[in-house]
């Protein structure tokens, strides 16, 4: 477990550092030959990560921006193929050609410094995304109770004083069993991920009849005109093909793009098995958000307010709709809670790991109880993704490309430098350029600041959900400039 | 044995999907179809757990 002697070539000053080189020391060679997987391994990961708690939110919303049909279909098809490719053609090759976790690769290519940043923010938003799993599963927890849940729509900035009690008892229960055996819950969410892909589908099939659909021809007619109906309700913005299709590819950039998946793809015998990655996203992120649109609709238009992911399982599934969600909820927040406690653990090497966990757990019941976090949740995924996925893109093109430019890979390691500089300037820098051109438009403080725009960035309206491509490019082109200029210095050095 | 538990298994699955069509078709009313999903749920949580293997990548 020791890795003083990695440290002291590097400066040996950073305690950070070192804790997080022995956390981690347990995987830091290359998988080998005999530890590889095949295809089944990989179709049933990605059929039960991504069939989740949160689907049931996704699909809704797109319901509450008001897509129309055809925007939802064809660009939730079209995000998702890019989602499949971004996995197959980036993402595995890189973690079958370099078999190290992002974690080792990161500080190969960004140096330690950036790599505990990395961390750490990950941490932050892994129990986010834990804490609006927990709020899924109490949605419907709380029906035979008859507590009623949060109405972010109708103005409920918190959850009444027993839904709160309900997120506690439930988020304790979960973190305990993180604490318990992670292990076993991840082969639980195994065996429950064909069983949930069916209760999405007969639920919404269910519910077609209540909107008088009498036959499979007859349900593109009512997709359009009562499911998907094109218009926005209550205060939500109007969605497009381009929000589909973008956030159906920005979703999970950070694990396809942002490389966070090579940890995954490690096992792989080939890079093709990145393909596996579309039982994920055409059960999980088509039928799935479909089925969940549907079912949201059939509701609202049963006479129902405030759908929620316990209610309209309910609706469409009756009890097995319950459990659906409550199993979807509780399986895919306890490993999340269990990541957020491992990148915690760094921060806190003397704590225990029921200590840590039950920290992160702390975060991840208050976030729970914040119901504006599920209903932006597509804005909170779309933050993550555009926040992690540089430094993914470097690790691609520090593999593939700088070769061919002439320029040393892994940089950071072979100079044993603490951070890369290129890599944080070009990070931050892609970062904080996207955020100002939707913040432009969308953040009062900073439409305030700027006054009349001139007419070529007036004219520039893109959405948060649209960045993933302008993004990745700039970030490239930043840091393939940046290193030549550190590179080039280093030698006159 | 094994085969024993997946046939209950994939009855249990079947019992969840087939019902919402027949519900679909107007052949049984909503009601008949969470009892008979439920039924389905619990067939298949107390056999697959038996037979089902599953490989975790972390």
């Amino acid at each position: 477990m020791s890795n003083t002697g990695r440290n002291s070539d590097i400066g040996g000053k950073s305690t950070l550092v070192q804790r997080l080189d022995a956390f981690y020391e347990y995987d830091r060679e290359p998988v080998t030959e005999n530890k590889l997987h095949g295809w089944k391994t990989f179709i049933a990961m990605f059929s039960g990560e991504h069939v989740a708690g949160t689907e049931f939110v996704l699909g809704p919303l797109m319901v509450m921006h008001g897509v129309s049909a055809f925007d939802f279909f064809v660009g939730l098809l079209i995000g998702n193929i890019l989602a499949v490719l971004s996995w197959a053609f980036m993402c595995a090759p890189v973690g079958v050609k370099t078999r190290l976790t992002i974690y080792w690769q990161l500080r190969k290519t960004c140096g330690p410094y950036l790599t505990v940043a990395y961390s750490a923010f990950y941490a932050i938003i892994l129990c986010l995304l834990a804490g609006a799993m927990i709020n899924v599963a109490v949605t419907a927890i709380s029906i035979p109770f008859d507590i009623p849940n949060p109405d972010f729509v109708n103005g409920d900035v918190i959850p009444t004083f027993p839904w709160m009690v309900l997120a506690l008892i439930v988020g304790i229960v979960i973190a305990a069993l993180a604490v318990l055996g992670f292990e076993k819950i991840a082969h639980f969410s195994k065996i429950c991920a064909p069983w949930m892909v069916l209760v999405f589908f007969a639920a919404s099939l269910a519910v077609l009849a209540d909107l008088n659909v009498n036959s499979f021809g007859e349900f593109w007619k009512a997709a359009n005109e009562k499911i998907f109906t094109g218009v926005p309700i209550g205060n939500n913005s109007k969605y497009t093909f381009l929000h589909v299709a973008g956030f159906a590819w920005l979703c999970n950039a950070t694990q396809h793009i942002g490389m966070a998946d090579i940890t995954i793809f490690r096992y792989a015998k080939k890079w093709t098995q990145g393909f596996a990655s579309a039982f994920g996203m055409f059960l999980g992120h088509y039928m799935a958000w479909i089925a969940s649109g549907i079912l949201c609709a059939a509701y609202l238009a049963a006479g129902f307010t405030n759908p929620q992911p316990g209610t309209i399982a309910l609706f469409g599934a009756g009890t097995a709709g319950a459990i659906c969600v409550v199993i979807a909820g509780w399986t895919t927040a306890n490993p999340t809670l269990y990541r957020a406690g491992l990148a915690i653990q760094v921060a806190t090497p003397d704590w225990k790991r029921w200590k840590v966990t039950f920290f992160a757990g702390a975060f991840m019941i208050i976030t729970a109880c914040i119901p504006a976090v599920n209903a932006y949740l597509d804005r909170i995924v779309g933050y993550y993704g555009l926040f992690f996925m540089p430094l993914g893109a470097f690790i691609f093109i520090d593999i593939w490309v700088f070769p061919k430019l002439g320029l040393i890979s892994n940089y950071a390691e072979k100079k044993k430098l603490l951070l890369s500089w290129p890599a944080a300037v070009a990070w931050i820098g892609s970062f904080v350029t996207m955020l100002f051109f939707y913040g432009k438009d969308n953040y009062p403080w900073l439409s305030q600041l700027l006054g009349e725009q001139p007419a070529w960035l007036a004219s520039l309206q893109a959405d948060l959900l649209f960045m993933v491509a302008p993004e990745w490019i700039l970030s490239v082109l930043l840091y393939i400039g940046l290193s030549k200029i550190q590179q080039r210095n280093s030698e006159h050095h | 044995m094994k085969n024993i538990l997946k046939i209950v298994s994939f009855s249990g699955l079947l019992l969840t999907v087939a019902p919402a069509f027949l519900v679909f078709y107007r052949v049984i009313d909503k009601p008949t179809h969470f009892l008979l999903m439920i039924i389905g749920t619990l067939l298949w949580f107390a056999s697959a757990p038996l037979w089902m293997k599953g490989t975790s990548l972390e």
